[in-house]
C-alpha cells in the first residue's frame, strides 16, 4: 500500500540509528562547553557542572584544566581529584601535557579536559588533544572539555578573516557535531571586555598585543555571532536527529548530498570548508573527490601531498572522500555524482585566465554534461587568507627544489640533446642540399623533431623545433648564411615547421606519460595478481607469513613484518627474518590491533614512528598487524602505494582468516572423531558389561520364583548371587562415570530443579541398601531451584548413601541435611558410626581408596572420587569431616545462580 | 472356552536375557514369540496381533528407534523397552517416540513384571471409561467432582497442579517424560520449560505425599520423568 509506505520510517534511517545507539551505548557521552572567545566562562562553567554531579556521586576526575591563575576558577577545582600530568621531554624541556595512559588506567566515571583544541607535545600518541578524547570516549568515559569557536575547523578561515588572526589548532566540525551535548557559554561582548579590562581574562605573555588588536568590540560580536549560530545549527541537527528517532517522518532527502571537487589550487581548503558548511546548513552527506589526471600526476609530491591534505581535511570535516584517476575531470566528476545520487557541485571558480576564446571554464563544462545538477561556484579570495596560505604553503612545499638533481641533469642533458641532434642534421643535410629539393630538407628537420620528442619528451622537442627552423633558414633558405628570407613562402613553411615539432611534441610526450602510467597500474595490479595468487595456495600460517614479507619487500622495497596475536590478543613477532633495521614497537601494534585502526608513520596516532602499522582486518575481526619500514619514506606517502599496501594488508588478512578456520575445522573434525570413538567404546563397554548382570540378575531372581519354591539355603543364595550382580552393576556404573568424567567429554545436562526430587530419587535407588539404617531428611521447604544435572547428583547422594551404609553397623541414623549459605547450597550426608580415620578425610576421594585398608566391606573405593569429580564440574566442592559426637559427615555445596521465574507467574494466570 | 492367552513378542538379541525373561512371563500367563532381530521383530508385530512387545534399544542390526515409529504408525500396541543407563537421551526419546515405559539394564523380574502389569492394566482400561473415583495411598481423587481428599482432609489444588494431577491418572504406571508434561498441561510452545514442571510436582508432592522427600507414589525418573504409582512397593 503506497499510503502507509510513505508514513512508515525509511528502514536505512532506523538501521543507522539502531547502529548508532548501539555504538552510542558503549561509548562515552561527550559534552562541549562551547564560547565565542576565551574569557567568556568556559573552564568555570565545566567546572561548576562537574562539582554538582560529584556531589550527586559521579567518580569525576579532572584531567587537565588551565585555571590561568584565575582564583575563582582555581576555587571551584576544590576536592575533585586532579589526574597528575604527564612530563614529556621535548627539546631538553620538560612540558606537562595530559595523561592519556593513565586517565585510561583510572577509569573515572567522567574526566574534565579542558581546551579541546589543544596540539600535544611531539612524541606523545596523539599529535592532538581531540583525539586523546576521542580514545577516552572509545572506552566508555564520559568527557567534558571547552572549544572556542574559531577552533572549529570548518569556521577556521571564516574567524580569520573577521579578525585578522589565523589560529592552526584546529577540531574537526564531526567532533563537535558527534558531541553529545554542547553548552554554550555566552557573555556579551561588553561584559567580556570588561572583565579583559579587569584582568579577569588570562592572555599569554607573548600574544598579548595581537590578542589586544583581537579583543575589539566588534570582533567579539562578530564572533559571538559566529557562535551563537553554529550552536543553532546543531541544535537543529538535533532536531532533525530527534525526528529521525521519533519517525517523524522523513525531512530530509538523501538526494540533497553534496559533491565538491579538490584541485591543486590554493583555494581548495576554501573550496572544502564552504562545501561543508553548506552541507551543515543543507544538513546533506557530502563527498570530497579528488580526480588525478595525467598533468597533475606530474606534479611534484610535496604539491600532490597538500592536495591530499585538503583531501584529508574533508574527510575531518565529515566528507566522504574518493581519489579517482581520470584524464577527464570533468566527465569523471560527473560520473561520480550520478553514481553516488549527488545533486548538488561545489567547485572553486576557474582562475580568470583564459587562452582561447573558446576555451571553457570547468564550470560551463560541467554544466554542459550536466544541465540537471545544481552547481555552486566559490568566489576567489585574496587579501588575509591568501597571506596565510602563501605562508603556509611556503613551509610545507620546498616545491622546485625538492626535486632530485639527477633528474634536474637528465632534463638538462635532454635539451643538450635536442640541440645537438639538430647540430647533427644540420651537417648531414650539407652535402644533400645540392642534390634534393629543400621540401625534402624539411622533412628529414620535421623527422628529427619527432624523433627527439619520443625520446625526449615535449621541452626538448619545443627546443628542438625552434633550432630547426633557425638552422634550415640560415643554412638552407636563400640568402644562405642570413636569416633573412628572399621568398615569402618560406616563412609559412617555418610556421608549419614549428607548429608540426610543437604539436608532435605534445602529443608523444603525453603517449610517453600515459604509457609509463599504464606501466605503473600493470605493475601495481601484477603484483596484486601475484600475491593473491601466492596467498591463495597457502594453508599454514607460516607460508602466508612468507609470501606476504616477500611480496611486500619485492613491491615496496620495504621491510616488513607480520604480527599475529596469541589466544589472549596479545601481539608477537612472526617473522624469523624480519630485519634488525625494523624495530617494531609492539605498544604501538597493539594499539592498531586492538583499535583497528592503522598507526605509526603516515597517519594521525604516533606519526613520528618510522614504521607503520596496519591492522590485518578480515570479516569476522582482527587477525594481526603488518609493520612496513619502507626505505624510501616518500613511498608510502603516494596514495597509489598506500592503497596497495592496504589492499595487500587486506588480502593478507583474508589469507590468514581463511587458514585461521581451515585450523578450526580440523581441530573439531579431530575433536569430533575422538569423541565419537570414545562414545561408542563406552556403549560397546557398557553394553557389553550389562548383558551378562542383567541376566546374572534375571536368572538368579527367576529361581526364587520358580515353582515349587526353594529351599531357605537355596533361595538364600540365589538373593545372595542377585545382590552381588547387583553390585557390580553399580560397581560398572561407577567406572564408566569415572570414564567419561575423567575424559573431559560429559556434557553436564544442567536444569534448574528442586533438590528434593532428585533426594528422593536417591533414597528410592538406594532403596535397598538401607533397609537396616534409619534415614531422617531435612530439606527446608523453600529452597529455592538449583542447577545441575540430576543423574549425576543422583549418582553422588546414591554413592554417599551408600557410603554411610556400608561403613555403619545396622541401626545406625544417617541423617541427610540441606541449607543455603550465603550465595550456595550445602547438602550433608552424616552418620553416627565409627567414623573416617583420622587424617584421611582428603584421602577418601582419591580412587581406588577406601575408608579401612582391609576390610570385609565390598567395594573399590571408586564412589567418593566420582562424587568429587561430578561436584566439581559443577563448580561445587565436597569435603569429609567428623561429625560432632563420633560418625562421618560429607558435605557437598553447589552454587546457586539465578532461578528462572516465569512458574509462579504461570500459575496467577492459569489461576 | 478359555480365553486365548495374551501374546508377547520379545525383541532382544541376548539369548539368556530372552531365557529369563520367557520364564517370567510364562509363569504370569503370557505366550511369548522370542526374536533377535528388529526385522522379524516388526514382521511378527505385524502378523501375530501382540498384546505387548519388549524391545532391546541396543540391538545389534539397527535403530531401536526406527522400529518405535514404524510400529506407532500402525499399531498402539504397549511396547516396554529396555535400554544401559548411559543411555538417557535414547529412553526419553524411545518415550517421546510412543514407548510406553523403560527398564534400565540390570533389571530384576520383580521389576519387568510390575512394568508387564501396570502396561497391560493400561491396555485394558483404555476401551473403558475411567472411573470417576481414583485412589493411591490415602489420597482420594473425585474426578466427576473434581475434588481431592488426603484422608478426610479436603486439599485445595490450583487448575495447574489439578490437570498434572489428572494427567498422571490418566497414565497411572506409565512414566511420563518432562516433554510430554509440558506439552499436555502447559501447551506446546512451553516444551522447552522443564522447571515448570519440577516445581509443579514438587507443590503436588507437597500436598499429596506424607514425606515429599520420600515419595511414594509421585516418582521421579531422574532425568527422564515422572511416574505415578498406585500401590507403593512394601
Amino acid at each position: 500500500m503506497p499510503t502507509s509506505s510513505e508514513q512508515r520510517p525509511d528502514p536505512d534511517l532506523l538501521l543507522a540509528k539502531v547502529k548508532r545507539q548501539e555504538a552510542v551505548a558503549q561509548r562515552g557521552k561527550l559534552r562541549i562547553y562551547f564560547g565565542s572567545s576565551a574569557g567568556v566562562g568556559k573552564t568555570y562553567a565545566m567546572l561548576a557542572a562537574a562539582r554538582k554531579l560529584k556531589v550527586e556521586g559521579r567518580d569525576v576526575v579532572i584531567g587537565i584544566v588551565e585555571t590561568h591563575g584565575r582564583s575563582e576558577t582555581a576555587a571551584l577545582v576544590g576536592d575533585l581529584a586532579v589526574l597528575p600530568l604527564k612530563a614529556m621531554p621535548y627539546k631538553g624541556k620538560d612540558l606537562s601535557e595530559f595523561d592519556l595512559d593513565g586517565a585510561l588506567l583510572r577509569r573515572p566515571s567522567l574526566i574534565l579536559v579542558d581546551e579541546l583544541a589543544h596540539s600535544n607535545v611531539h612524541g606523545a600518541r596523539h599529535p592532538k588533544r581531540w583525539q586523546d578524547v576521542e580514545e577516552l570516549l572509545a572506552a566508555g568515559i564520559d568527557v567534558f572539555t571547552t572549544l572556542n569557536v574559531q577552533h572549529l575547523e570548518s569556521l577556521n578561515d571564516v574567524v580569520g578573516g573577521i579578525t585578522n588572526v589565523r589560529v592552526w589548532e584546529t577540531v574537526p566540525d564531526t567532533v563537535f557535531d558527534d558531541a553529545d551535548e554542547v553548552v554554550l557559554v555566552d557573555i556579551p561582548a561588553e561584559e567580556l571586555l570588561e572583565r579583559l579590562k579587569a584582568g579577569k581574562v588570562y592572555l599569554p605573555q607573548q600574544a598579548e598585543r595581537a590578542a589586544h588588536n583581537f579583543f575589539r568590540k566588534g570582533n567579539l560580536m562578530a564572533l559571538r555571532e559566529l557562535a551563537l549560530r553554529r550552536t543553532a545549527d546543531r541544535i537543529e541537527g538535533d532536531v532533525q536527529a530527534y525526528r529521525v528517532d521519533k519517525s517523524i517522518g522523513s525531512v530530509w532527502k538523501t538526494a540533497n548530498a553534496l559533491l565538491t571537487c579538490v584541485g591543486p589550487d590554493a583555494g581548495a581548503e576554501r573550496v572544502v570548508r564552504a562545501a561543508a558548511r553548506l552541507a551543515g546548513q543543507l544538513n546533506a552527506e557530502w563527498h570530497a573527490i579528488y580526480v588525478e589526471t595525467p598533468g597533475l600526476q606530474r606534479l611534484p609530491a610535496p604539491r600532490r601531498e597538500k592536495i591530499l591534505g585538503t583531501l584529508n581535511l574533508a574527510k575531518e570535516l565529515g566528507a566522504m572522500t574518493a581519489v579517482i584517476a581520470d584524464a577527464d575531470v570533468a566527465v569523471s566528476v560527473i560520473a561520480y555524482a550520478r553514481s553516488h545520487n549527488l545533486s548538488k557541485l561545489v567547485i572553486g571558480r576557474d582562475p580568470a585566465r583564459r587562452l582561447w576564446p573558446w576555451q571553457r571554464s570547468s564550470g560551463q563544462k560541467l554544466a554542459m554534461l550536466a544541465p540537471d545538477i545544481d552547481l555552486v561556484e566559490i568566489g576567489r579570495t585574496d587579501g588575509v587568507m591568501q597571506n596565510g596560505d602563501a605562508k603556509n604553503s611556503a613551509s610545507s612545499w620546498p616545491a622546485p627544489g625538492a626535486e632530485s638533481s639527477d633528474r634536474r641533469k637528465f632534463k638538462r642533458l635532454r635539451y643538450l640533446w635536442a640541440a645537438l641532434a639538430c647540430v647533427a642534421v644540420t651537417l648531414l643535410s650539407m652535402p644533400l642540399a645540392a642534390h634534393f629539393d629543400r621540401s625534402n630538407i624539411v622533412a628529414i628537420f620535421i623527422l628529427t623533431v619527432v624523433l627527439v620528442a619520443v625520446r625526449f619528451g615535449r621541452g626538448a622537442a619545443a627546443l628542438a623545433a625552434v633550432l630547426s627552423v633557425l638552422s634550415f633558414d640560415y643554412f638552407f633558405v636563400p640568402p644562405r648564411f642570413s636569416f633573412a628570407v628572399s621568398d615569402v613562402q618560406y616563412i609559412l613553411t617555418f610556421i608549419i615547421m614549428l607548429a608540426v615539432g610543437l604539436i608532435t611534441g605534445q602529443l608523444t610526450a603525453g603517449l610517453r606519460f600515459q604509457a609509463r602510467v599504464a606501466g605503473h597500474r600493470e605493475e601495481r595490479a601484477g603484483s596484486l595478481y601475484e600475491i593473491a595468487r601466492d596467498l591463495s595456495g597457502a594453508v599454514q600460517i607460516d607460508q602466508v607469513v612468507k609470501i606476504s614479507d616477500e611480496s611486500i619487500q619485492r613491491t615496496f622495497r620495504a621491510n616488513a613484518a607480520l604480527l599475529l596475536p596469541n589466544a589472549a590478543g596479545q601481539l608477537a613477532a612472526t617473522s624469523s627474518r624480519t630485519d634488525p633495521a625494523l624495530n617494531v614497537d609492539i605498544g604501538i601494534a597493539q594499539w592498531a590491533f586492538d583499535k583497528g585502526q592503522p598507526a605509526g608513520f603516515g597517519t594521525d596516532t604516533l606519526p613520528g614512528s618510522e614504521v607503520l602499522y596496519i591492522p590485518l582486518r578480515a570479516p569476522t575481526r582482527a587477525r594481526g598487524v603488518l609493520a612496513v619500514k619502507a626505505r624510501n619514506r616518500r613511498l608510502l606517502r603516494i596514495p597509489e602505494q598506500r592503497q596497495l599496501l592496504d589492499t595487500f594488508a587486506a588480502l593478507i588478512a583474508i589469507a590468514l582468516e581463511r587458514v585461521h578456520y581451515v585450523e578450526v575445522a580440523q581441530d573439531a573434525l579431530v575433536r569430533i572423531e575422538s569423541e565419537r570413538l570414545r562414545n561408542s567404546l563406552l556403549a560397546a563397554l557398557s553394553h557389553d558389561l550389562r548383558t551378562p548382570l542383567t541376566v546374572l540378575v534375571g536368572l538368579a531372581e527367576s529361581l526364587t520364583l520358580t515353582k515349587p519354591a526353594l529351599s531357605p539355603a537355596q533361595r538364600d543364595s540365589a538373593e545372595a548371587i542377585q545382590d552381588e550382580a547387583r553390585r557390580m552393576g553399580t560397581l560398572v556404573s561407577n567406572l564408566l562415570d569415572m570414564a567419561r568424567i575423567e575424559s573431559g567429554e560429559v556434557k553436564l545436562n544442567l536444569q534448574w530443579q528442586p533438590l528434593e526430587e532428585v533426594v528422593g530419587s536417591a533414597l528410592n535407588e538406594a532403596h535397598g541398601m538401607l533397609k537396616q539404617h534409619l534415614v531422617e531428611v531435612h530439606i527446608p521447604r523453600d529452597l529455592p531451584l538449583v542447577r545441575f544435572d540430576a543423574l549425576l547428583i543422583e549418582r553422588v547422594l546414591v554413592n554417599l548413601l551408600e557410603n554411610a551404609s556400608k561403613y555403619t553397623p545396622p541401626g545406625s541414623r544417617i541423617r541427610l541435611a540441606a541449607e543455603v549459605i550465603a550465595d550456595r547450597l550445602s547438602v550433608s550426608i552424616s552418620d553416627d558410626g565409627p567414623g573416617l580415620p583420622v587424617g584421611r578425610e582428603e584421602a577418601v576421594f582419591q580412587k581406588f581408596t577406601r575408608g579401612e585398608r582391609e576390610s570385609a566391606t565390598p567395594g573399590v573405593g571408586l564412589g567418593l572420587a566420582i562424587c568429587r569429580a561430578i561436584i566439581e564440574s559443577h563448580q561445587g566442592k565436597i569435603i569429609a569431616t567428623h561429625r560432632a559426637g563420633g560418625g562421618a559427615r560429607f558435605t557437598f555445596t553447589l552454587p546457586l545462580g539465578h532461578p528462572p521465574e516465569a512458574a509462579e507467574e504461570a500459575e496467577a494466570a492459569n489461576g | 472356552m478359555a480365553e486365548p492367552l495374551p501374546v508377547a513378542i520379545l525383541v532382544e538379541d541376548e539369548r539368556q536375557i530372552r531365557r529369563f525373561v520367557r520364564t517370567a512371563l510364562e509363569a504370569e500367563g503370557w505366550s511369548v514369540h522370542e526374536t533377535d532381530t528388529l526385522r522379524q521383530g516388526l514382521t511378527d508385530a505385524g502378523t501375530r496381533k501382540p498384546d505387548l512387545i519388549i524391545l532391546d534399544l541396543g540391538m545389534p542390526d539397527g535403530d531401536g528407534m526406527d522400529f518405535l515409529r514404524d510400529l506407532r504408525g500402525w499399531s498402539n500396541v504397549p511396547v516396554i523397552v529396555l535400554s544401559a543407563r548411559v543411555e538417557e537421551r535414547d529412553k526419553i526419546e524411545a518415550l517421546d517416540a510412543g514407548a510406553d515405559d523403560y527398564l534400565t539394564k540390570p533389571f530384576g523380574v520383580g521389576e519387568l513384571l510390575a512394568r508387564v502389569r501396570a502396561a497391560s492394566r493400561r491396555r485394558r482400561d483404555a476401551g473403558v471409561a475411567l472411573g470417576s473415583i481414583f485412589e493411591f495411598g490415602d489420597v482420594k481423587i473425585d474426578l466427576s467432582l473434581r475434588t481431592v481428599h488426603k484422608g478426610e482432609a479436603p486439599i485445595h489444588l490450583t487448575p495447574i497442579e489439578y490437570r498434572l494431577l489428572t494427567l498422571l491418572i490418566a497414565n497411572a504406571g506409565k512414566v511420563l517424560t518432562h516433554r510430554q508434561i509440558l506439552r499436555e498441561v502447559w501447551g506446546p510452545s512451553h516444551t522447552e520449560d522443564g522447571h515448570y514442571v519440577r516445581v509443579y510436582m514438587g507443590h503436588l508432592r507437597q500436598k499429596l505425599e506424607n514425606d515429599p522427600a520420600q515419595p511414594r507414589h509421585i516418582l521421579t525418573e531422574t532425568a527422564v520423568g515422572y511416574r505415578l504409582v498406585q500401590s507403593a512397593r512394601g
